[in-house]
């Protein structure tokens, strides 16, 4: 079975300034997959590379056995590629109803409405018509992931959801995840927190400088090979 | 009593240039693009009407409704074909394309149409008024530019508040590269909104040239006093485009009761007041950088 | 796939440099092409100084107006491609610099080769106000703003009837001098504008404050937070360019003797200026003389086709500031890096000690 996801020898460039180097990496439909690194080790950009705001220098983005060359972002977003930004990257003059509606902009068939969204996260209920910029950050990271979800992704690209949030807000929304993945819905989930990362994964990748520099399930891996992983050491 | 009329008057003045100052506050609004051609493309718009009149006699309230679709494929293809590759980058592009497209334009409508002014007959509408009292009368066309500008402004409000498309507009507004992620085709948008931006300067244009007579060259005056609307009104506040161009307006026919030469020259002092005490404008949020 | 990111207006490739210790390092500034162009720059001035012993007066006339555009597209272009500045309206100095010799020359009775230079002066002052007036803007809105401005200026003196109103009037006071003498010393007047622009550009960018603009275009925040005043950087630009693109425009009006409001304070100017500069090369300093050149080979072939020479000049600047944003000098520079102006910061080791060296 063709994984839902390959990436094969990308590069990627800013610039002059290379930030992947031949990263190969494959997911199962329904599976979830955690990639792991030090800031700057080019965990967004792969995830920029699949949802299409990132162009590699060099390899292919192939999903469902369809190569992703010259699919523009906003194409990707209708095959079922989804990204929640890092830093969430909510429409601050929009409230949090519009920002989930946009969301829907492009949609594909499937169950995810506004309603199903605040089921996920009861905390929404009151502040659909909030203007984004007014929320907190565990509030916006929430409407991120419904403003993600709006659109019936098959693929979903969670990128540092943890990042700025106290722990008890991080915990609340990977609760949350469960009922996504029920969905059928395939998750890579890029962290910084690494015992999250590897509470829902099934896979784990760690990135080093642009490379892989470990793969595994988590139960096979121990701490001590993560922590060279993670820090080169 | 005149001073009265000369405000009634300014107020009505103020709907032609909220009918201009629309088009170029949307495009801003949404693409941050100053379109330094707007004034040219409204001028565009009055000699299509004014060529469609001469060849079949129609009424130019009626050539208006194939003028209006006509500017909106114009504005799209230009946008698409042209202004959004001026987009990224560097920003002194897209001032230097749109002034270059204005001076295009203007000088090809000089090619085709000679410097002679023109004008656009309505018939009795143009003369027809509302008597109110001895000293004051409305002008039906006036009034009904009026009433149009603030049409067109509703209707504007109305797609940005509860569209899909008004959505869209607004997300790519805020964040050009997110709303992309979020499945908003950018460039077609962009598009959009040019399209729609140009659709307001035809019914701008035929308005003017309506109103009076107008030549290629007069592109220009229509820029300045649709951007001084802009600015008087507040950038990013599409009713401050209207209060804007009221404001502008009354300062013009007030200067014309105080010195019959001076009616664009305190419209200009009157900007340029607004510039040095209130740079935001009556309604506007901050300055965008 | 790496690409050369040349988003500085400098240009040339990054030498190797070999380690050095330190407190070994200076500035390097010239170029070997900087040198032939410095020193071809001067002969050439000197032949057209000479051109009253061989030239005719069309000669002449025709060397003036090259200066005096010369003048106006440098200006521009320190506005616009070094400050970012973008201005559709220097007209207005053009004006007050024609407006201000004729009141010095003609009803003050100052000389009117010496007024050009006091005429400068007023400009400049102008552009004081005016500039925190338009700062107020940002990009187009500046651009635009700046237009208003100017057509204020020009509505003013429009509707003074001391300045003669619409119909402008003429620079009387050149009467005093015999046609010969009023044509060299026009001529004069307009190679050291001309050249006077070109030195001015070099230098300021050589100085403090054109490492500044540098600066503040890569990243304005960060040229803040490295103590950069941007918005005394700018008005500083600002006024030198509007002091000397009001000198042109004295310069031109000596030429043409008759000032009229209408065309002293023609956005068509601006239009020239604009359109040499983008087709030359924005942010060079060689850009602007080459635009200039090709302006005028262009206004030369096309004057038969009447309104048909803008649209071409300005179908060529759209396509020029899409595709090749740095203009003629752009694309010669791709082929081969050249720097024609000392204007170039290198950190180079100091091998040798010279007398010429470091700032």
């Amino acid at each position: 079975m063709t994984a839902l996801l390959e990436l094969d020898g990308v590069d990627a460039h800013y610039g002059q300034l290379q930030a992947l180097f031949g990263v190969d990496l494959a997911v199962e439909q329904g599976e979830t997959v955690a990639m792991i690194g030090a800031n700057g080790a080019g965990k967004t950009t792969v995830l920029h590379t699949i949802a299409g705001a990132q162009r590699p220098s060099r390899g292919t983005v192939r999903f469902a056995g369809v190569p992703l060359d010259g699919v523009r972002a906003d194409r990707r977003v209708g095959l079922g590629i989804v990204l929640v930004p890092e830093g969430r990257r909510l429409f601050p003059s929009l409230t949090v109803e519009e920002n989930l509606l946009v969301g829907a902009h492009r949609r594909r068939r499937g169950p995810w409405n506004v309603a199903r969204v605040v089921e996920l996260f009861p905390s929404l209920d009151r502040l659909r018509d909030r203007r984004a910029a007014y929320l907190s950050g565990g509030e916006q990271q929430a409407v991120a992931i419904g403003r993600a979800l709006m659109a019936n992704p098959r693929l979903l690209l969670l990128d540092e959801v943890s990042l700025g949030l106290a722990p008890v807000v991080v915990k609340q929304l990977y609760a949350a995840l469960p009922g996504v993945v029920a969905e059928g819905v395939t998750l890579v989930v890029v962290e910084q927190d690494i015992g999250q990362a590897l509470s829902v994964a099934r896979h784990v990748t760690c990135l080093l400088e642009g490379r892989v520099s470990l793969r595994g399930r988590p139960d096979e891996l121990t701490r001590d090979r993560i922590t060279a992983a993670y820090f080169g050491m | 009593m005149e001073w009265v009329n000369a405000v009634i008057q300014g107020i009505l003045l103020g709907g032609v240039f909220a009918l201009f100052a629309t088009g170029l506050s949307l495009a801003f609004g949404i693409m941050r693009l100053a379109n330094l051609a707007h004034g040219t493309l409204a001028l565009l718009a009055a000699f299509i009407a004014y060529s469609m009149v001469d060849a079949t006699g129609v009424n130019p309230l009626v050539a208006l409704l194939a003028v209006v679709p006509i500017m909106f494929v114009v504005g799209y293809a230009l946008q698409r074909g042209v202004l959004n590759f001026t987009l990224t980058g560097d920003p002194l592009t897209a001032i230097l394309v749109t002034f270059g497209l204005a001076v295009v334009i203007e000088n090809v409508l000089l090619e085709r149409y000679s410097a002679d002014a023109r004008g656009l007959d309505a018939g009795s509408i143009e003369s027809a008024s509302i008597r109110v009292t001895d000293d004051i009368a409305i002008g039906w066309f006036p009034l009904m530019t009026l009433a149009v500008a603030v049409g067109v402004l509703g209707l504007l409000y109305l797609l940005f508040a509860r569209t899909r498309a008004g959505r869209a507009f607004r997300a790519i507004s805020d964040d050009r590269a997110t709303g992309r992620l979020m499945g908003i085709d950018d460039r077609h948008y962009y598009a959009l909104a040019m399209g729609i931006a140009l659709a307001t300067v035809a019914i701008a244009g035929v308005f003017l040239g309506i109103r009076t007579t107008f030549s290629p060259a007069d592109g220009n005056a229509q820029l300045l006093f649709g951007f001084e609307a802009v600015i008087i009104g507040g950038l990013g506040s599409l009713w401050g485009t209207l209060a804007g161009g009221i404001v502008l307006g009354v300062a013009q026919t007030v200067g014309a009761q105080i010195e019959p030469g001076w009616s664009v020259l305190t419209g200009h002092l009157v900007f340029l007041a607004v510039l040095a005490v209130r740079p935001h404008g009556l309604f506007g949020r901050a300055l965008p950088a | 796939m790496t690409r050369v990111d040349d988003g500085t207006t400098s240009t040339g490739r990054a030498p190797a440099v070999e380690p050095v210790a330190p407190g070994e390092w200076r500035i390097a500034r010239w170029t070997p092409e900087s040198r032939v162009g410095v020193v071809a720059a001067l002969v050439g001035l000197g032949v057209l100084a000479t051109l009253p012993d061989w030239g005719s007066s069309s000669d002449m006339a025709t060397v003036v107006e090259i200066m005096a555009l010369l003048a106006l597209a440098q200006m521009w272009n320190l506005l616009a491609g070094f400050a970012g500045l973008v201005s559709i309206g220097q007209q207005a100095f053009i004006g007050t610099g024609a407006y201000a010799l004729l009141v010095l020359a003609d009803d003050h009775g100052v000389d009117p080769f010496v007024a050009v230079w006091l005429a400068a002066l007023v400009a400049a002052a102008l552009s004081v106000p005016i500039g925190v007036l338009a700062f107020r803007l940002r990009g187009g809105y500046f651009a635009i703003g700046t237009w208003v401005i100017a057509q204020v200026v020009f509505l003013m003196v429009t509707n003074n009837t001391a300045l003669g109103g619409g119909s402008g009037r003429s620079l009387l006071s050149l009467g005093d001098y015999d046609r010969i003498t009023r044509e060299d010393y026009t001529l004069y007047t307009a190679l050291v504008a001309g050249a006077g622009a070109v030195a001015i550009v070099v230098l300021v960018l050589r100085s403090r404050l054109g490492l500044a603009l540098r600066a503040i275009r890569d990243d304005e925040g960060g040229a803040r937070g490295a103590g950069v005043d941007v918005y005394r950087a700018r008005l500083a630009v600002w006024v030198i360019a509007a002091g000397w693109t009001g000198l042109a425009g004295g310069v031109i009006y000596l030429q043409r003797l008759n000032v009229q409001p209408t065309s002293a304070f023609s956005v068509q100017w601006t239009a020239f200026m604009i359109f040499i500069v983008v087709i030359g090369g924005l942010g060079s300093t060689t850009g602007p003389i080459i635009g200039t050149l090709v302006f005028w080979i262009l206004r030369d072939q096309l004057t038969d086709l009447g309104e048909w020479y803008l649209i071409v000049l300005g179908a060529i600047a759209i396509v020029m500031a899409i595709l090749a944003p740095k203009g003629i000098y752009g694309l010669l520079n791709r082929i081969r890096p050249f720097q024609l102006f000392p204007v170039q910061r290198r950190l180079r080791p100091r091998r040798r000690v010279k007398a010429r060296s470091a700032s």
